[in-house]
């Protein structure tokens, strides 16, 4: 049934997808009905799955189905589909965001040029992801990974007019194809060993030491590249921000909630087949990018980049939790996270739409609607929007009673119980705790800066208004989710993440023979629990209060602050110029590199080596030619010819065409056979 | 028996007369003529046959037909004799010697 159900919910959106593209701008309304149709099928669908997880409640549920692909004697490929629980919680994601990004760009793209286009890629994205998900091996993951990074293409690139979105596109493809290689060769390295792409076959491989050490680490590394690329993690983070080019639903689909959360998921089930050597590498980088993308994310002035620099950070955060070894808090996290920010993206879209239209109405098109310091006091203005974005701030803050202080206080306690473990590694927590406070501070400046305070524009703010009620209906339902209660029922206990899902998701154990099991990884962290929580607490409230006092007492100044702290400020404002440093050490380098090669290739290899073989090959054929012309053509060929020529003329003699010559010759035939008769 | 030679011998002249005579006139007429005599060396092997080869009427009725084909084979040949004319202006054979071409 599941797994029925699963294909449903797969290929729904696919269809919508076909429709779409090809008929969409005939239907009424552009179509968008038939999208929208098909993702709310899918997401009934998936509700459905999900309630019959609940009810039957078993943590070990698992249904498999798979086909051959191809077969070509020894070489065989098969694909399938895993629903297991982690899928099923996935699946609901998907859609249910899916569902609220296509109802809220009803509005928010209302009247765009490519609007039925826009819905179909909407489609082929829900596809895609919804295809990773669903993928039980390697290589069917590896085909949807790639085409959510095309649809994440096609929807960046929406607004292709304007260069900043085409060069948006092109950057996030290729910042992902450089992760994607090394997720090929990670894949390459487990079948060359394994000789299977299956997870289950992958997991028996590794138990049984056909792949060991130093391969199995690169493997994992390799495969976490992937993870990287689209997880935006550094160094390669800098697509990320980019890709707010977008219309902003599809930054809350895609580059928030849904396909910048499929890195952590393949983190997630590969797991069991990390090294610990490949788990410190997953650590450190998931831990580094926490806290780095937190410091940008400080002092920029744009609504989206905040929150694209916010996401890049979360998303550190559930790497940094695979890599310490509480991989069921990553996906808690993924889980929690894809709510409150998906919540935040359209908040801010609720905004940006508001100002937009204010902006219009004044004829003014050159401020940005995406500059938070043109906002301010939009409190009373956009109630539900500024209700629910709180709710999803206090949630990405880490405030108890809300679903982020949950999922954030177990990857927290999963990493300090790792540096009490493995005390060399005393900057996990580190980073983990300071991206905590960063984060608090930031969201806060984020909604002081937006909703607070005097408005910017004095001269805009009577044409700031709530959204229609298709935008603010998915920031209701959201914001709601941001509670915690959804995640611990039936339990009701604020401090403790213990509930449904970490009923239904326990954590395995590792197939590498030798990691620690998963009962001594969740034994640390539950022992570390109380200890993360006060500190998480503390440094929550920590951020929040500097905010309060920057931003809405004033008693410090912000842009003393600044000056003060100098060169800090900038580089962290220049996003540590990875832009410039990448452009100037990386891509102008590459060019140059690619014009001396261009060179090579045309003045010597091009001159010497292919004309060279062309002037030979043109010699040659001057012989053979000569041969050909000469010895074949005139002595055979002309031969035969002339024999069968002077044959011709002997005896066309014979035929005089006088009817008497024949008679005679006929005659003299018969005479000459009676003569042989005789004999 | 000695009779049935002596028509065979007769008939073998007039054979070969008749050859004679299409392989070597000139005249498209006498040419005619020359199978006419061929005809008749056959009708009169026919008969004899017929006669002293003990094959009752069966001779008799081939040479009655060859008669009458001879007469149609005639009056086609003679046309085609005077299409020739009114082409050529000639009925010498060996002027119409257009199969060679």
């Amino acid at each position: 049934m599941f797994i029925d159900y699963s294909l449903f919910i797969l290929f729904l959106p696919l269809l919508a997808f076909v429709i779409q593209i090809f008929f969409g701008k005939k239907l009424p309304r552009q179509g968008d009905w038939v999208s929208i149709l098909a993702i709310m099928t899918s997401l009934v669908l998936a509700i459905i799955m999900f309630f019959s997880m609940i009810s039957s409640y078993d943590p070990n549920f698992k249904e498999e189905a798979s086909f051959t692909w191809f077969d070509m004697g020894e070489f065989k490929i098969r694909l399938g589909f895993l629903v297991d629980n982690l899928t099923i919680i996935m699946l609901l994601v998907v859609t249910l965001i899916s569902t609220c990004t296509h109802l809220f760009s009803t509005e928010y793209l209302k009247g765009d040029i490519r609007y039925s286009r826009y819905f179909a890629y909407l489609g082929l994205f829900t596809f895609s992801m919804n295809g990773i998900v669903l993928a039980n091996n390697l290589i069917s993951m590896y085909m949807f990974w790639e085409l959510v990074g095309v649809s994440s293409y096609l929807l960046i690139g929406h607004w292709f007019e304007k260069d900043s979105a085409a060069d948006a596109s092109k950057k996030a493809f290729l910042t992902n194809r450089v992760g994607d290689i090394g997720f090929f060769i990670g894949i390459m390295l487990i079948y060359n060993a394994i000789g299977s792409f299956a997870f289950g076959d992958i997991f028996n491989g590794v138990a049984s030491e056909m792949i060991t050490g130093t391969t199995l680490t690169l493997a994992g590394v390799g495969l976490f590249m992937g993870a990287m690329g689209k997880s935006s993690q550094f160094p390669l983070h800098i697509w990320l921000p980019d890709a707010m080019e977008g219309p902003t639903p599809v930054s809350a689909l895609i580059h928030a909630a849904t396909m910048v959360a499929a890195g952590v998921y393949l983190s997630v089930r590969i797991f069991p087949i990390l090294t610990p050597d490949a788990l410190l590498v997953v650590a450190y980088v998931g831990g580094f990018t926490a806290l780095f993308a937190a410091s940008i994310a400080i002092t920029q002035r744009d609504i989206k980049k905040v929150l694209a620099y916010s996401t890049v950070s979360q998303l550190g955060y559930m790497i940094l939790a695979v890599g310490t070894g509480v991989y069921t808090a990553a996906f808690f996290h993924l889980l929690t996270h894809a709510m409150f920010k998906a919540n935040l993206f359209y908040g801010s879209g609720s905004v940006i739409h508001s100002m937009h239209h204010a902006l219009h109405k004044k004829h003014d098109h050159d401020t940005d609607p995406q500059d938070m310091m043109n906002m301010g006091g939009f409190r009373t203005k956009m109630p539900i929007t500024h209700w629910s974005m709180l709710l999803s701030t206090l949630a990405i803050a880490g405030v108890p009673l809300f679903s982020g202080f949950l999922s954030k206080d177990a990857i927290l306690a999963g990493t300090l119980s790792f540096a009490q473990h493995h005390p060399q590694h005393f900057l996990l927590p580190i980073f983990g705790f300071g991206a905590a406070l960063i984060t608090a501070f930031y969201m806060f400046r984020m909604m002081f800066l937006t909703f607070y305070g005097k408005p910017q524009m004095p001269e805009l703010i009577n044409d700031i208004h709530e959204s229609p009620k298709i935008m603010t209906g998915p920031l209701v339902l959201l914001g709601g989710l941001s509670f915690f209660i959804w995640y611990t029922l039936p339990y009701f206990n604020f401090m403790s993440s213990h509930g449904w899902f970490t009923d239904l998701v326990i954590p395995r154990d590792s197939s590498v023979p030798g990691n620690p099991s998963a009962e001594y990884i969740s034994q640390g962290a539950h022992h570390a629990h109380h200890l993360a929580m006060y500190l998480s607490i503390a440094v929550a409230s920590v951020g929040i209060l500097l905010s309060w006092i920057f931003y809405i007492k004033k008693s410090l100044s912000a842009d003393a602050w600044s000056k003060r702290l100098g060169f800090l400020y900038h580089w962290s404002q220049g996003k540590y110029y990875f832009d410039e440093n990448y452009s100037k050490y990386l891509y102008q380098p590459t060019l140059r590199l690619a014009k001396k090669i261009a060179w090579i290739d045309w003045e010597l290899y091009d001159k010497y080596f292919i004309n060279g073989f062309g002037k030979v090959t043109n010699l040659a054929s001057k012989v053979t030619g000569k041969f050909d012309y000469e010895a074949i053509d005139q002595v055979l060929v002309d031969g035969t010819a002339k024999i069968a020529n002077l044959l011709g003329r002997l005896l066309r003699t014979v035929q005089t065409g006088k009817l008497q010559n024949y008679v005679l010759y006929v005659t003299c035939g018969l005479i000459i056979l009676m003569i042989i008769q005789t004999f | 028996m000695d009779q049935l030679n002596n028509y065979l011998y007769i008939s073998a002249i007039l054979f070969s007369l008749g050859t004679f005579a299409v392989m070597t006139r000139r005249n498209g007429i006498a040419v005619l003529m020359g199978v006419e005599l061929i005809l008749n060396a056959a009708n009169l092997n026919f008969v004899a046959f017929s006669r002293f080869g003990g094959m009752n009427m069966d001779g008799h009725i081939f040479s009655l037909f060859v008669i009458v084909l001879a007469a149609a084979e005639a009056a086609v040949a003679l046309a085609i004799v005077i299409n020739i004319y009114n082409n050529l202006h000639t009925i010498n054979v060996d002027d119409a010697a257009m199969m060679k071409e």
